[in-house]
């Protein structure tokens, strides 16, 4: 299937990394710590999944971690100064972001801009926002916030799969199936071959983008949400530079930078490698979290490389396959 | 699919329809009539303006004035899409296709199968399968586009449409990357849709099909209705006249009056050169002023020879010599240094970069053979440039174009003429005429000679065999990947290539008079 190999080796890479783990500390092989690496990253995960859109169909968004920022204070704000009923600020935050994807979308594709440019203008507006609402931590106490962090299934071993780990998990299945088994998603995947060529071809260019943008905008603003419920608080400065590590999942995990090649699978692997170091570092407890940061580098450089490597292989491969052409 | 005009009448009706790009009126006040069930030509020179009516017409580009009627109603298509749901479907000339998807998705891209919102793979890739053995294709649709030929892309593209032509097919020179088998596999099906009351337009500078396949012609000129003829009442003269607006000088199907030209001394030789699964082991002397032209059905090794001399495939067996000396070639690299160069088939999609201008498509190899410590000075590279725009007859002939606005055609000859700039000891020219007008292809015949004449070793593979036995000093004859017969002097004319290709009688003799 299409970047399968890629990311098999992720996946490989995922299974020793943990077998390392393993090997160090006896006790992390235990559904507790599984159970923790999705909880931890349940707000990147969901993120990582609409950033794998946008960048199979051969774009980017910046955007997305100062969007997470304005989602959790918006949540904050509305719940704890408004008394507005939780899923009243929810649905009203994804309208929002909505709303704000489908604009960049709109500039990308009306004024054929590059989506670096208008998605980092993006992330300043939503950045800038959020500090504009307000500058510091505001704690949520809403009722709803207790029953969902105290809500989990319970797992053999005493880990807890917390309702926000399901939400990333189901978030992910969602977006496997959006992108593999619709005409949405095969659009997405010709967009990244080539723009003009899918125009030729019939597709709505236009609209496809507008809902990509769209699409991760969405997410992000989902991630925010859980971000919220993860840290029980709304505060500005929250998820900055999440973008660069949704990136980071999203290309360790196989999909190409250029577009048109890549998987959602790949995504959380990409994501839950990310959570593994960080883990180690956890369990090391002499390290610094930055580690997380450098190893992520190396594991992204080698990737890159990889698929450099990869890509140059295929085009010296010789001669493209005759057609079986009978007579 | 159904046929909703009765044969022979008006079914698209094209009414003074004009289009300039910036002050380049590439389109004037031109008239077209296609009728139901019609197979026409739509033929001109490179740059007429053939594509250009045909993106105007179907939405891509908007147009200045005129009106379009399908079946009596006016149409305004504002895009490719809105073209298809009109009932007009299209490959247009720069193939549309996503290497990156498998076959079937490229087929069905935008109407696939699906059930509660999921495509229905497996019905999506039955289908395919289907679609494609029509046209006598059985391959795997569920790998990606990329990994096929360029054949096997094109066909892909072709079949697309066919499945999506309601009532209009428009085709861009769909057979300049096929062979004899696949161009009737074409006819056949485009015949098939005629009698459906389709209505196919057809372009293509292959005259020969215009005349066995198209029941009317029209001629474009510089972006003018030259004329609409029908094929029975158009000589072959008289249609060359109007699409040149001149004579052709000379015939290119005579074989250059056999002047026994001095063939020069050996300037590479391969011995026992080959590789499993690629080409079986040959013996190939190639002397300074020669033209070998390699002749076979496609997938008989043409290709796989040529990439092997080049070093862009790794010989397992035997040995190279350039000049007397040894040498390894093992990547194009190395073939590069040692003065070699190589205009791939593929060209058309991979060779042009579409920002640059047509100078600097056409220093581009000259530029990397010299490293990047030697630049062409700004002079020289103008110099070059203005050199091969006339040469090759390139229009039109602005060196600071950029070469994504030129007709399909001149594209082709820049690339042409980006290799012969590097004045390479031996260069290897695959398909070279392809999608070339009847008079530029004169003109880059009567160029292979000269360049030979200046002791330039030639290499040419070529399926047009009245082409190859007109230029060749000896031509080579392949055969399921294996070199199976030489011919030399007199012994060059088609009918003993075709002999030669058929000799066992096995690999059918479709290579026909291509
Ligand atoms: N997008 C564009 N912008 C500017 N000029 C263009 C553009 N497309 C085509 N042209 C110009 O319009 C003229 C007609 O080009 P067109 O592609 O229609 O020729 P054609 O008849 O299809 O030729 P060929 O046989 O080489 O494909 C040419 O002079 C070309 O340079
Ligand atoms: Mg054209």
């Amino acid at each position: 299937m299409r970047g399968l190999p890629p990311v098999a080796i992720t996946a490989m890479v995922f299974v020793a990394g943990f077998a390392l783990c393993t090997a160090q500390f006896p006790n992390f092989a235990s559904t507790r710590v599984a159970a923790n690496l999705l909880t931890d990253n349940a707000f990147l995960g969901i993120v990582a999944t609409g950033m794998t859109f946008v960048i199979i169909s051969g774009g980017i968004d910046l955007s997305v971690g100062s969007v997470i920022g304005f989602t959790t204070v918006f949540v904050a704000l509305a719940i704890e100064r408004l008394g507005v009923p939780p899923l009243v600020a929810f649905a009203a935050i994804l309208l929002l972001c909505a709303a704000f994807g489908a604009a960049m979308g709109a500039i990308i594709h009306v004024f054929d801009m590059p989506p670096f440019i208008v998605t980092l203008a993006g992330m300043f507006l939503a950045r800038g926002a959020s500090f504009l609402m307000s500058t510091e931590s505001t704690p949520i106490t809403a009722p709803l916030y207790s029953t969902v962090s105290d809500f989990a299934l319970r797992l053999p071993g005493g880990g807890r799969l917390t309702a926000i780990a399901l939400i990333m998990l189901a978030v992910v299945a969602a977006g496997a199936a959006l992108l593999h088994f619709t005409r949405f998603g095969a659009n997405v995947y010709a967009l990244g071959g080539s723009r003009a060529t899918t125009a030729l071809m019939g597709i709505p260019v236009g609209s496809m983008t507008v809902r990509i943008y769209m699409l991760s905008s969405v997410l992000a603003g989902l991630a925010g949400i859980v971000f919220s419920f993860y840290t029980a608080a709304g505060y500005s400065l929250s998820a900055v530079g999440v973008e660069l590590d949704s990136i980071a999942a999203v290309v360790i995990g196989g999909t190409l930078l250029t577009g048109g090649q890549g998987s959602v699978a790949g995504t959380l692997l990409g994501v839950l490698i990310q959570g593994l170091i960080q883990t180690y570092i956890n369990f090391d407890g002499t390290l610094s979290s930055w580690w997380t940061k450098i190893v992520t580098g190396i594991l992204l450089f080698a990737f890159i490389a990889l698929q450099q490597a990869m890509l140059g292989i295929a085009s010296r491969a010789g001669p493209r396959k005759a057609g079986v052409l009978k007579s | 699919m159904n046929a909703s005009s009765d044969p022979g009448s008006a079914l698209l009706e094209v009414r003074g329809l004009s289009k300039s790009f910036g002050t380049l009126r590439a389109l004037q006040e031109v008239d077209f009539t296609l009728r139901a069930g019609e197979i026409h030509a739509l033929l001109g020179e490179n740059g007429a303006g053939k594509s250009t009516l045909i993106k105007t017409v179907t939405g891509v580009f908007p147009r200045d004035t005129g009106i379009v009627r399908l079946g009596g109603a006016e149409v305004a298509p504002r895009s490719a899409k809105a073209a298809v749901d009109a009932g007009i479907a299209t490959v247009y000339q720069e193939v549309n296709l996503l290497l990156n998807l498998s076959v079937a998705q490229n087929l069905y891209l935008g109407r696939q199968p699906t059930r509660f919102g999921l495509v229905r793979e497996a019905e999506m890739r039955r289908r395919a399968a289907e679609l494609l053995a029509e046209f006598d294709l059985h391959i795997d649709v569920a790998e990606p586009l990329g990994n096929y030929s360029v054949a096997v892309q094109h066909i892909t593209a072709i079949a697309r449409a066919v499945d999506q032509s309601a009532r209009v097919l428009i085709l861009d020179e769909p057979t300049a990357s096929l062979d004899r088998h696949e161009v009737e596999i074409l006819f056949a099906v485009m015949r098939k849709l005629a009698l459906r009351g389709i209505g196919v337009i057809f372009v293509t500078h292959f005259l020969d099909q215009v005349y066995e396949i198209c029941d009317r012609i029209t001629v474009l000129r510089n972006g003018r209705l030259i004329g609409e003829r029908e094929t029975a009442e158009l000589p072959r003269i008289e249609l060359i006249r109007m699409m040149l607006g001149r004579e052709l000088a000379g015939t290119t199907s005579e074989r250059a009056a056999a002047k026994v030209r001095q063939a020069g001394e050996v300037c590479a030789r391969f011995e026992g050169y080959g590789k499993v699964g690629c080409v079986a082991p040959f013996n190939l002397a190639l002397r300074r002023g020669e033209v070998i032209g390699l002749a076979g059905l496609l997938g008989s090794g043409r290709t796989e020879t040529a990439r092997l001399v080049f070093g862009a495939e790794r010989a397992d067996s035997g040995s190279a010599t350039v000049e007397g000396k040894p040498v390894r070639l093992q990547s194009p690299r190395d073939a590069v240094a040692h003065g070699f160069g190589y205009c791939p088939e593929e060209r058309k999609t991979e060779g042009i970069i579409a920002d640059l201008t047509v100078r600097e498509n056409i220093v581009l190899a000259l530029q990397a053979k010299r490293g990047l410590t030697k630049p062409l000075s700004r002079a020289e590279q103008e110099g070059i440039a203005i050199r091969f725009i006339r040469l090759l007859d390139i229009r039109p002939p602005e060196p600071e174009r950029p070469i994504g606005l030129l007709s399909g055609g001149n594209q082709q000859k820049v690339l042409l003429a980006r290799w012969l700039a590097t004045a390479p000891r031996l260069l290897v020219l695959d398909e070279p005429t392809r999608g070339i007008d009847v008079g530029a292809h004169a003109e880059i015949i009567r160029l292979i000679r000269e360049l030979c004449d200046d002791g330039l070793a030639l290499l040419v593979i070529s399926s047009e065999l009245d082409e190859i036995v007109t230029y060749s000093d000896r031509v080579i004859v392949l055969r399921d990947r294996a070199h199976i017969d030489e011919l030399e002097g007199e012994a060059i004319d088609v009918s003993n290539v075709l002999a030669a290709i058929a000799a066992t009688g096995t690999a059918g003799a479709e290579a026909g008079q291509a």
